[in-house]
């Protein structure tokens, strides 16, 4: 039999469906490449009982004819999802332990389509980082290496485990989360697709929050049509999340294959950044070339008030940061560390907890809101954030379909080759991702190419809000042209 | 703007995050930097905006004001670090 896990999450529904294997089998294909790509440190709990319980009902279904979307299909699940009983620690010391009595409500609907839980991914300590080195369980190790050498390299952040893990074949698609950048950087890094939707399309409840006005969740899959299938089942209309908007979800899969003669193309002027690698401009002059082949009109676009999004963002995020982190208390679940009254028990708690870049936004969120400051920074910026979403709202209007920009502003860089940087060099990474957390639109991240060394670039649209459609549907232009890449299996040879 | 030692001990106090003297004066350079570089927002004239307040426009949802959820105190208290009969424990707080 080939490899099954090495099939699309489209290829393997059929396969199931016509009993080609079972999915108890496809679920142990995918534990036994979990295991040979421990390495990776991609997954941090391990769930195979369960998994196989899940898949074992999966063909009882699959038997009666009752099988969902997602019947049989093994996912990963990111560490800032809540599941039911099971490890969910935002991979942060601070909630050791912590094993929810509920489930996150994307979860419960991949569950109800019929998809198979592998596991708990990895990433960066409640999202803060680019590069997933700020996990309490340690880096990522991204199963790309250049071909120049054989040195570790970062899959981006903060879903680094989730797009390690679908770019080594070790689930078939993981639900991932981007509050500045978080899907679409590290799926640019690995060379998957990641969608990050629109603001309100998928709930945030039972999503261990970081910026509430920014977070929202997504897939990353190894194709564009495998993402459209996840991002069907992930979304919903909640009652429980108010921000959840009461729009039906349409069948992205449908736009999958449909032409983009007469599309129009924004080309961002201002995206072209000083300092700019050369193969990154010469992909996403590829991209505008393959979307003008495929019938796109491609129009020069001006958005500028771009570069104040990142500045902006790092006001925003971190007091929302600091507001919703102030649950950690040591009381209510997680870590406590003992002190002399509650205030030193509050205190020495979230000093032992909490990592070195969380303390940092927690602190920087809480100055920004202190009594004197709130207006010269937080109200400054949520009035910028108001002009960032302006200078969309006018292109659309101007009847621009989809934006396209790169994805990062680089190629994946080492482990560890950022330890002494400033922190705002690796908050540079995010420079062409957090425009559009701020506007609350759309992005989906889709593989370009590879860089010199050998390493996955990504090519980025920006869509209108609530218009994934078009993302699927220019994107799958992107991914035809560029075809597909996976990295060489190093991981798990001789042990 | 630019925060000074006193100030960084003031905001970890207020985040109930302990700091180290050595924590402080590293936090301090760090804090610094990310202050001086949003200084740039400071360039564009803001006189005019509306903050924003939502990034997509919607009436919030409002259900009828009944019970929906509740009865399950086990649950709550399921993973705090100390309980007692349903109540979180927490170190003395009044003498």
């Amino acid at each position: 039999m080939t490899d099954l896990t090495a099939l699309t999450i489209a290829e393997a529904r059929d396969g199931l469906d016509r009993k080609a294997f079972s999915a108890v089998e496809l679920t142990d294909a995918y534990l036994s490449a979990m295991e040979a790509g421990r390495k990776l440190n991609a997954y941090i709990a391990e769930t195979p009982d369960k998994a196989r319980e899940m898949a074992a009902r999966s063909d009882d279904r699959i038997a009666s004819g009752e099988a969902g979307p997602l019947e049989g299909i093994p996912l990963g699940i990111k560490d800032l999802f809540c599941t039911q009983g099971v490890h969910s620690q935002a991979c942060s010391r601070v909630l050791d332990g912590f094993k929810p009595t509920y489930e996150s409500t994307i979860t419960a609907n991949l569950w109800a389509d019929g998809a198979v839980m592998l596991g708990k991914l990895n990433m960066d300590e409640f999202a803060m980082g680019s590069s997933n080195e700020t996990s309490c369980y340690g880096p990522v190790i991204n199963p790309w290496r250049s071909d120049s050498g054989n040195a570790d390299l970062v899959p981006g952040g903060s879903s680094g485990g989730s797009a390690a893990a679908v770019a080594a074949f070790l689930c078939a698609g993981a639900t991932a989360t981007d509050t500045g950048g978080s899907i679409r950087q590290p799926a640019a890094l690995t060379g998957t697709v990641g969608v990050k939707p629109t603001y309100g399309r998928c709930s945030r409840w039972g999503v261990v929050a970081f910026a509430s006005s920014l977070d929202q969740a997504g897939p990353i899959a190894r194709s564009v049509e495998d993402a459209a299938i996840l991002l069907k089942s992930m979304a919903s209309v909640d009652p429980k999340d108010t921000t959840s908007v009461d729009i039906e979800v349409p069948d992205y899969r449908a736009a999958i294959g449909r032409s983009v003669k007469g599309m129009k193309i924004g080309i961002p002027k201002e995206y072209r950044i000083d300092g700019m690698p050369d193969e990154i401009e010469t992909m996403w002059q590829r991209g505008a070339d393959w979307m003008r082949e495929a019938g796109a009109e491609l129009v020069e676009i001006s958005l500028p008030h771009t570069k104040y999004a990142l500045p902006a963002y790092y006001i925003v995020a971190p007091a929302e940061a600091s507001s919703n982190l102030a649950r950690y208390d040591g009381v209510r679940y997680g870590l406590r560390v003992e002190g002399d009254d509650v205030v030193d028990m509050y205190e020495q708690s979230r000093a032992a907890g909490f990592g070195p870049e969380v303390k940092r936004r927690v602190l920087i969120g809480t100055y920004v809101l202190s009594a004197g400051y709130y207006d010269a920074y937080y109200l400054q910026a949520q009035k910028v954030r108001t002009l960032i979403k302006r200078d969309f709202e006018t292109v659309f209007a101007d009847g621009i379909d989809a934006i396209l920009t790169p994805a990062t502003p680089s190629a994946a860089f080492g482990v560890a080759s950022m330890a002494t940087a400033s922190p705002i060099e690796m908050y540079l990474q995010d420079v062409f991702t957090v425009t559009v957390n701020m506007a609350g639109l759309p992005g989906i991240s889709v593989p370009a190419g590879l860089s010199a060394d050998g390493l996955p670039l990504g090519l980025q649209l920006i869509g209108r809000p609530f218009d994934e459609a078009t993302l699927f549907q220019a994107g799958r232009v992107i991914e035809q042209a560029a075809g597909s890449f996976a990295p060489n299996r190093w991981w798990g040879v001789g042990g | 703007m630019s925060v000074d030692i006193d100030t960084v001990k003031r905001i970890a106090r207020l985040a109930r995050i302990a700091v180290t003297e050595d924590e402080a004066e590293h936090l301090k350079g760090e804090l610094n930097t990310i202050l001086g570089w949003v200084e740039q927002l400071g360039e564009l004239d803001v006189a005019d905006v509306e903050p924003m307040t939502s990034v997509v426009q919607v009436d919030m949802k409002k259900r009828e004001d009944i019970v929906s959820d509740g009865g399950i105190a086990d649950q709550i208290v399921a993973n705090a670090p100390e309980t007692e009969d349903h109540y979180f424990v927490v170190p003395k707080v009044v003498e």
